[in-house]
């Protein structure tokens, strides 16, 4: 996994609240095998004006230029601004994989479904919960200015506005620690075989009909 | 000793270490593998050369892409005529076939959804752990068990060492109580539970379900409404254990026999809430007032009572939700302070792993008996939610009820629910589904999708609008 330490970069505001999975990576693009490729179809249905299929040239299709991230101010950003519920639906890794492939390092939001925010720091995005006014103060900003640069800090847990001014935000210290130095966490948790074993062996002899034989 | 919620229960039944940063290790009693979210974890298995740490605890099944039409369904993998998803169904047979992971594949009767298959199969059984790339997986709640939906990193991570790292929610319990009226279902219980605390109201906590309407309620219905319990923000939607739990599983063919079968019930009987256990929130409800509920946006908690009118925007609590309305009803290509029964229906889809089980089929059918699909709709469907459920309303004959009203017969799988197979709606197109998702672009692309009862998608299909079901 990428290490994820600081993060400066060009910030894009998405202003809707509830973005559910499914928006994130439509469904018919879940159906590859690999981890990689979906970065094109990020949004699909918002940012195309076709129908988007499986193994399409993206580079020939209408975009939407309403859309927010389509605007020739926001290419290349790094940082998304979301509202409250962010990556609620789905439990699709394919979400996070598309917004890393995309570019985007972190999202801002009010608040994340659960099941997103989790997979966020299995690949090296980092999902930051600031208050809802807190986050007012950087759509506005953002959308007032062009250019609009943010520090994403994970080792100092802040957001550092042009101004210098920072917001700080909390991140649980197992997946900071994780994230900050790219571990791999099958082999974390494989460190501690042991345990593991040991339950193992109590868990027979207290429901052993969780361990019955399947053929 | 202190009082205990079922789910602080179930979490130190399976509490492996607690690291000193306050994560921790929780053991995974079952997984249940699908196409769509597996192949990355296997090929991530596979490149670190590791094996899954227990093999029997994994059992697969295809049900994302698999068709349901008949024909198709005949020849097996080589029948699917889209390309992917063709190779992402031979993918799973591959890896099951590689690793030695249990599938039932598709030729075999017990394929279906995964969340219809597992308790159908007593693979899932009370007080297990139980995990699944798909966040619907909270579905087996409903027999107190400790389940929810995981990422594909994490199903690597369940295959290569049976654990999870998890930090532990809180506790919520929402407790709805009175009878219900004739004609409301579990369905119309946890749509009416989300419209009222809202997609993200649970989000954080482990939800139990508790109170005399849950008490009353088949295993069927308790999995509808720990279903979508992940529609209400928690990942775990849980009903602690009462007779009924004990009863479905006896004589299933993966449950424990004989002496294994009475420890086993010794310890399913201690899985529940402690009368003294102290919850971070209580939400309480009245069933007896709770009608029959009609989804009309973009979002689970945009629903109402039937014989509603949709909301007007200047009753928005905030600029958000204002905001949200606008676009929902753009979408949907509605208008504010339309009554919910104009609204016209273009297709209807009665499956999904939230109601297409035996129940539910039978309530649609109740229904529909003796009259005919509207001649305004163009499509209606029903898709069993596995190959023994098909077989079993076969038997009772609901297949030529649903046929002579004008219903297509299906072969099982998601099919409408999130169309990635052929099942899909066409842009502007309005649908009466018993899924659990009326997110934009769910069921095809500009597709409206309206979530409601078996029962009311059956009289909304008769009629050809939403109707109440009550007295239909
Ligand atoms: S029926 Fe729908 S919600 Fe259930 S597992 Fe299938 S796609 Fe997911």
């Amino acid at each position: 996994m990428q290490a994820f330490t600081v993060v400066t970069g060009l910030a894009a505001p998405l202003d809707r609240a509830n973005v559910d999975t499914d928006q994130i990576i439509p469904k018919q693009f879940l159906k590859s095998i690999k981890r990689i490729g979906f970065g094109v179809n990020l949004f699909d249905e918002w940012r195309y004006l076709d129908e988007g299929y499986n193994g399409q040239d993206c580079s020939k299709r209408p975009l939407n230029m309403d859309f927010v991230l389509n605007k020739p101010r926001y290419q290349g950003a790094q940082v998304l601004l979301a509202r409250q519920n962010f990556g609620c639906g789905s439990s699709r890794e394919h979400a996070p994989w598309a917004l890393d492939e995309y570019g985007f390092r972190a999202i801002i939001a009010s608040s994340f479904a659960d099941i997103f925010f989790n997979n966020c720091f299995k690949n090296g995005v980092l999902p930051v919960i600031l208050t809802e006014d807190e986050v007012d103060v950087l759509f506005k900003e953002c959308e007032a200015t062009e250019g609009y640069q943010l520090t994403v800090d994970l080792e100092q847990q802040q957001v550092i506005r042009p101004n210098s001014e920072t917001f700080s935000f909390s991140v649980d210290s197992f997946r900071r620690h994780c994230l900050l130095n790219g571990l791999d966490d099958i082999g974390l948790t494989l460190q501690d075989a042991d345990f593991i074993h040991a339950f193992e062996k109590q868990a027979k002899v207290a429901r052993p009909w969780v361990f019955q034989a399947l053929r | 000793m202190t009082a205990k919620t079922l789910y602080d229960k179930l979490w130190d039944d399976h509490l492996v270490k607690q690291r000193d940063d306050g994560s921790c290790l929780i053991y995974i009693d079952r997984q249940l593998l699908h196409e769509v979210t597996s192949p990355q974890a296997f090929d991530g298995l596979k490149l670190a050369q590791r094996k899954p740490w227990r093999l029997d605890a994994n059992i697969a099944t295809p049900d994302h892409n698999v068709p349901t039409d008949k024909a198709e369904r005949a020849l097996g993998i080589s029948g699917i005529s889209d390309e992917t998803s063709r190779i992402q169904v031979q993918t799973l047979d591959d890896n099951c076939r590689e690793f030695g992971v249990v599938e039932f594949d598709i030729f075999d009767e017990r394929q279906g959804i995964v969340h219809v298959v597992g308790p159908e199969q007593g693979l899932t059984l009370p007080g297990m752990t139980v995990v699944c790339g798909d966040s619907h997986t909270a579905t087996h709640g409903a027999f107190a068990c400790l389940a929810h939906g995981i990422g594909t990193s994490e199903v690597e991570h369940v295959l290569a060492t049976q654990c999870l790292v998890q930090k532990k929610s809180k506790n919520m319990l929402i407790n709805v109580n009175g009878l219900l009226g004739d004609g409301v279902t579990a369905k119309d219980v946890v749509l009416a539970i989300i419209g009222k605390i809202g997609t993200a109201g649970g989000t954080g906590y482990a939800i139990e379900f508790g109170g005399q309407v849950f008490r009353d309620m088949s295993m069927e219905g308790r999995m509808t409404v720990c279903n979508m319990a992940i529609e209400a923000g928690a990942r775990v939607g849980m009903v602690a254990v009462d007779n009924n739990t004990i009863e479905y599983f006896r004589g299933k063919p993966f449950a424990p026999k004989a002496e294994m079968w009475d420890a086993a019930v010794a310890y399913w009987q201690t899985l529940t809430s402690d009368a003294d256990a102290v919850f971070d929130a209580v939400i309480d409800m009245d069933g007896s007032v709770i009608e029959p509920q009609v989804s009309w946006g973009t979002s689970p908690e945009m629903v109402l009572p039937v014989n509603a009118q949709l909301p007007a925007l200047a009753t928005a609590k905030d600029a958000v939700q204002r905001n949200s309305w606008e676009r929902a009803y753009q979408y949907m290509g509605l208008n504010p302070e339309t009554p919910i029964t104009d609204i016209k229906l273009d297709r209807v889809f009665i499956g999904s792993c939230t109601n297409s089980r035996i129940e539910d089929l039978r309530a649609a059918a109740a229904v529909i008996k003796g009259r005919k699909v509207a001649s305004t709709i163009k499509q209606a469907m029903v898709v069993a939610g596995s190959g023994l459920v098909k077989k079993q309303a076969e038997v009772e004959g609901l297949d030529k009820l649903f046929t002579d009203a004008g219903f297509e017969w299906r072969e099982p799988g998601c099919s409408m629910c999130l169309a990635m197979n052929a099942d899909k709606l066409l842009s502007g197109e309005h649908c009466a589904s018993t899924s659990n998702r009326n997110f934009e672009g769910r069921q095809g692309n500009g597709g409206r999708t309206h979530l409601v009862s078996p029962a009311m998608a059956a009289a909304a299909a008769i009629a050809g609008h939403f109707v109440d079901v009550r007295g239909f």
